[in-house]
């Protein structure tokens, strides 16, 4: 992942500096720590289903406004003109809403997916596209566990949407739209630490209210999206089968075969070469 | 498909007699019949396809294809470049026996089975092509701005190009033999031996690349195919899918092509098929037993009494174990007919495996599952079809069947 590398090879830079010039340059290493990934945590029982986050979502990004509201009955999906949707369900607490978008995972599957860097973790958190990389192979939908990558497949020029965290925003130091729009407070901005710190809060002040479990504290390797819930979530149409390590992990063992492989097959092929040169004779009457 | 006409050999250029120029036009001209059963079924698909194909770059992929947000990969990737590329395995596999082992007597299959894997390669992997929604960026990973080096399609994309190199190098004697060029053949002659051994590495790392890409969809791929082990259970099925595709086209370019090829060949075949279906029986043995160790490691008795599960057990002793235990029998008895017919068991039984992980198994709990278009069936029919069309056009030119010409036997 780009990130890693970049923090790697910073950490390593300035682990030298620190070593020749002492403890001042260490300190600064400290405040200038990218890891502190930004997120936001959703609290499903403040949410009352109002969508306000999807209008404010469709006019950041010049998209159709929604014609549906959430229902028990239906299952809303994101698509090509939507990157959030809000959606209802009958629980055992009676209805709940429960907002869906791009989950913004630490070691993002779609990411390490792209052969060409259009999916990219920016080093403030939000998992973006960028069109001018992208070839349209939708190996990021493939690889994606919460399956959010859409992709416009009636245009000759499609682009593959999904929720960027309002990306653009950030960088004029604004929060993302359906944060600010939120009128019931659902939607909170921050770093992923303080976020998780708040929900522990939150959990701890009313046992009764939620169920104890922060969902994408752990999943897929943890997620710039956390979400706190009154039931499980799996009962709010959320996967609960996904695993807890990252999803990149899974590829790591066959990539790293692979210089192995490249250093030892060419010597193997050529020493079995050498040593069967001489079989000409007995192999052609051979087995027959 | 049956040549008719008395002309046994192919042309090959006398280079003190004709210019290369005039003699490249001279063999654009077709050769044979033109409308043979093959051409009068193969020629209005390949033109439907095209049109097809013209609809899918004008209107989006969404006009011909039925891919969904939640199935973006169908047919084309699970079919054309994943099963195409399996089947083309035979390639390595031949290489390795005629040139790493030295094991000669499979050699008249080198250069039909190289151009067989080369074509292969050009076609299905360039219907990866079709699939792309963007492929004006497709240069992006191999010029070298955006190397998204931890992705394993990065992979298995830069080793396709490298293979068809290797393939092309492997291959390209006999085009210097066709064109009479002699300084030509002799340089590339000599790389032979690197190009295989390079060409080898690539397929193993490919091949098994194919299945790695599936690995981070592992929720959505049914348990019984999804396994930590794809990449070595597609590696080691690609050895008996290539294997079988070289007996499945052997058995046909020795009828539709028999004027090209000469008596001692001809005679040699069926002795070099009964040695392939040994070696075929070995991997399918060994592939067997790495699925029924997965099967107990990954505790997958759960599965088997359902729908999936019959279709999973189907595969496994209809498709892999009687095919198996044909060409077993079909090396003790010297059969032809039951090691033809093992062949072709093999191959559907790699169709289904490859579908199985990429298409039928993927999304296996969706309520809407996807099934391709007719469109996109037309378009995979066209692939095949014209890389068909470029195989007969170089087999009726060049020296893969027939024999080289006199000079190179005087060389060597």
């Amino acid at each position: 992942m780009g990130l890693d590398r970049r923090v790697f090879m910073k950490t390593l830079g300035l682990a030298g500096a620190t070593l020749a010039l002492g403890k001042s340059t260490g300190m600064a290493s400290k405040k200038d720590d990218p890891t502190e990934f930004l997120g936001l945590l959703y609290d499903s029982t403040r949410c009352i289903g109002c969508q306000s986050c999807e209008f404010a979502c469709a006019e950041a990004h010049n998209l159709p406004e929604p014609k549906d509201y959430p229902d028990p009955e239906v299952v809303r999906k994101m698509d090509e003109n939507r990157r959030t949707v809000v959606n209802a369900y009958n629980t055992s607490q009676g209805e709940a809403y429960v907002k869906e978008q791009c989950m913004h995972c630490n070691e993002p599957a779609c990411v390490v997916a792209c052969l060409t860097e259009a999916m990219y973790k920016t080093k403030e958190g939000p998992v973006i596209w960028r069109a001018d990389k992208c070839m349209g192979c939708r190996f990021c939908m493939v690889s994606c566990p919460f399956d959010i990558p859409k992709f416009e497949y009636h245009s000759t020029n499609p682009k593959i949407l999904k929720c960027d965290m309002c990306y653009d925003r950030l960088k004029e130091g604004k929060i993302p739209a359906c944060v600010e729009s939120c009128p019931a407070e659902a939607i909170v901005f921050g770093t992923r630490r303080e976020l998780i710190k708040e929900a522990r809060r939150r959990i701890h002040e009313n046992p009764d209210l939620y169920k104890d479990h922060i969902y994408g504290e752990h999943e897929a390797g943890g997620t710039g999206m956390l979400y706190l819930a009154p039931v499980n979530m799996d009962k709010l149409g959320f996967k609960t089968n996904l695993q807890n390590s990252s999803y990149p992990a899974l590829t790591k063992g066959f990539l790293y075969s692979v210089p192995s492989v490249f250093v030892l097959v060419p010597a193997l092929l050529l020493g079995i070469h050498e040593a069967t040169k001489n079989n000409h004779q007995t192999e052609d009457d051979g087995d027959e | 498909m049956m040549e008719t006409n008395s002309i046994t050999l192919t042309t090959m250029r006398d280079p003190e007699k004709q210019s290369t120029w005039k003699f490249l036009i001279s063999e654009l001209k077709p050769k044979g019949k033109i409308f043979t059963p093959f051409n009068i079924i193969s020629a209005p698909i390949i033109l439907l396809g095209v049109i097809l194909i013209i609809i899918r770059f004008w209107k989006g992929l969404g006009a011909v294809t039925n891919l969904t947000q939640e199935v973006p990969w169908g047919l084309w990737i699970g079919f054309d470049v994943v099963t195409g590329v399996a089947f083309a395995g035979g390639a390595y596999v031949i290489t390795f026996l005629v040139y790493i082992l030295n094991s000669r007597k499979y050699h008249s299959l080198v250069r039909v089975t190289v151009l067989n894997g080369f074509l292969a390669y050009v076609f299905y992997a360039g219907a990866l092509l079709l699939d792309l929604g963007r492929p004006w960026n497709v240069i992006n990973p191999i010029i070298g701005n955006n190397f998204g080096t931890s992705s394993v399609l990065f992979l298995v994309a830069w080793h396709f190009l490298l293979y068809m190199v290797a393939q092309l190098i492997e291959f390209s004697p006999a085009i210097a033999e066709w064109l009479g060029a002699r300084r030509a053949h002799k340089i590339l002659s000599i790389m032979t031996l690197a190009a295989v051994i390079f060409g080898i590495t690539l397929s193993t790392l490919h091949q098994s690349g194919l299945g790695a890409l599936y690995l981070m969809a592992k929720e959505k791929i049914h348990p019984l195919w999804y396994s930590e082990f794809i990449p070595l259970l597609f590696f080691v099925s690609s050895i008996f899918a290539g294997l079988s595709m070289v007996i499945f086209e052997g058995s046909i370019s020795q009828r539709v092509f028999s004027n090209q090829i000469n008596e001692k060949n001809h005679k040699s075949h069926n002795g070099i098929l009964i040695s392939l279906s040994r070696i075929c029986a070995g991997a399918m043995f060994a592939y067997f037993f790495l699925q029924i160790l997965i099967f107990i490691h990954e505790k997958r008795w759960e599965h088997l009494d359902t729908t999936m599960g019959y279709w999973y057990l189907f595969e496994m002793i209809g498709l892999v174990l009687i095919p198996m235990m044909l060409f077993f029998q079909g090396y003790r008895t010297r059969s032809l007919a039951l090691i033809k017919t093992a062949a072709i068991m093999t191959m559907i039984g790699i169709i289904v495996n490859r579908l199985n992980v990429t298409v039928i198994g993927f999304m296996w709990e969706e309520p809407l599952r996807y099934f391709p278009s007719w469109m996109e069936i037309v378009i995979t029919l066209t692939v095949i079809f014209t890389e068909i069309w470029v195989f007969r056009w170089i087999i009726r030119r060049m020296p893969v069947l027939s024999d080289s010409p006199a000079w190179v036997r005087n060389e060597e």
